[in-house]
């Protein structure tokens, strides 16, 4: 199908975007169009108007600095996979971020647009959950700054308000160690159930995506040294999440990919 | 709501088009329609299958998920625009060599990555190739032939 009518502005600042929000209730963003676009192309979604910023170049920053990673909204995922500065400060993001979607959908899908669609399957808004990370916002109302937690708040479902665009991400670098696991049907695919892992030590804890309606961090106190107690931690932590009761499989899927991730973060440097 | 109207100017395998388009027209259709490149397949329109695959500034996305206003000052590479004026190019005579297509549907979503992935790197492994080409389906092949002619297209440039 074809997507429905809309009006198009195309901003070129972050002003000039906030200022077609607030002038058009109900409008949307459009970013990298990854996840709008088909939504819009199957009438699932008929916004009235979008604001296109890809046209603002103050989104599309990546840097490290004071102890942050801070992510442009408008920053790819290919950039993201292969900044070597990401790599270096936070090499866990590196790898979740090689692992979304296929490279054409890289190019063009953006961070923000990631975390605004906020599907429970999705790499990167657990990657934000996992690493501590927040999400800088921006109104004509002033500027304000979410703990990945509070944003994501169900399927679907995020703190956005109409006349929010997101800005930023920021990611403190840790002294942890990561590891990252999904599994997948086919390359490129969302996760069927994928897990970060931390380890602080021994202390740490695990992070899961997939599983229910939003990505859900779970700590733990001490690591169980032996794999089989590693395990029997890791059902106990997923047993007590809400999973619906036809996908009660990927409860054991979860574990292993925990377990692998658990390796991974092993290897981390 | 009304369609209305605006002025895009696309710059489509090295020449310049002033077209009025409705926003909500995607760059593939706008290619079909529009410019008569009917080389850009359009399969799925969700960004699953990759047929619609184009370059933008030389990287691989999917038109079909971008709506043709947005491209506005940017290069658009088809498959015609890869495609010499006499014969084909190395990769696309890799392609007919070694019967990486038998339907076509996917074709020119498939040349285009793969050309992609060779002006990058002229020398991928298979991993690599694979690993490029997963974006884009293939009903007929089995791509065993796809990588085979990818393969076989390394180190040879676009040709004339």
């Amino acid at each position: 199908m074809k997507p429905a009518a809309f009006k198009y502005f195309r901003a070129s600042t972050t002003e000039e975007a906030l200022q077609h929000l607030e002038a058009h209730p109900g409008s949307k963003v459009l970013a990298g169009g990854q996840s709008l676009v088909p939504l819009m192309n199957f009438r699932l979604s008929r916004p009235e108007v979008l604001v296109d910023i890809n046209g603002v170049d103050e989104l599309n920053r990546l840097s490290v600095e004071g102890g942050e990673v801070r992510i442009g909204a408008l920053v790819r995922h290919q950039q993201l996979a292969e900044s070597v500065d990401v790599a270096r400060a936070v090499p866990v993001l590196s790898t979740a971020a090689q692992h979304i979607g296929h490279w054409a959908i890289r190019n063009r899908g953006t961070i923000g647009g990631s975390v605004a669609h906020a599907d429970p399957a999705s790499e990167l808004p657990a990657a934000l959950v996992a690493l501590n990370g927040s999400v800088v916002l921006r109104s004509a109302a002033g500027e304000r700054r979410l703990p990945a937690d509070e944003f994501f708040q169900g399927f679907f479902n995020t703190a956005l308000q109409d006349g929010d665009l997101i800005v930023e991400l920021r990611i403190p670098v840790s002294k942890s160690r990561f590891g990252f696991s999904e599994v997948v049907r086919r390359p490129g695919d969302f996760a069927l159930v994928g897990a970060y892992i931390e380890r602080a030590g021994s202390s740490g804890a695990v992070t899961w995506f997939g599983l229910s309606g939003r990505p859900e961090r779970l700590p733990v106190d001490a690591w169980p040294q032996g794999e089989s107690d590693r395990r029997a931690l890791l059902e106990r932590l997923v047993g007590a999440l809400p999973v619906d009761e036809s996908e009660d499989y990927k409860r054991a899927m979860a574990v292993n990919v925990a377990e692998r991730a658990y390796h991974q973060a092993e290897g981390e440097k | 709501m009304a369609d209305e109207r605006v002025e895009v100017v696309l710059q489509v395998n090295g020449r310049e088009h002033r077209l009025e388009v409705s926003p909500r027209w995607t760059l593939s259709d706008v290619l079909r329609h529009q410019l008569g490149l009917i080389g850009t397949h359009v399969g799925c329109e969700q960004g699953v299958c990759g047929a619609c695959t184009v370059l933008l500034d030389g990287e691989p996305v999917r038109s079909c998920l971008m709506f043709a206003v947005q491209a506005q000052g940017q290069h658009i590479t088809t498959v015609e625009g890869i495609t010499p004026e006499n014969g084909l190019s190395p990769l696309q005579e890799a392609f007919r060599a070694h019967h990486a297509l038998q339907c076509g549907y996917c074709t020119p979503g498939m040349l285009l990555t793969a050309q992609a992935l060779l002006d990058r790197d002229p020398n991928p492994s298979e991993e690599t190739i694979r690993e490029a080409l997963t974006g884009n389906l293939c009903r007929c092949t089995g791509y065993q032939f796809i990588v085979d002619a990818v393969l076989a297209a390394r180190g040879q440039g676009r040709g004339a």
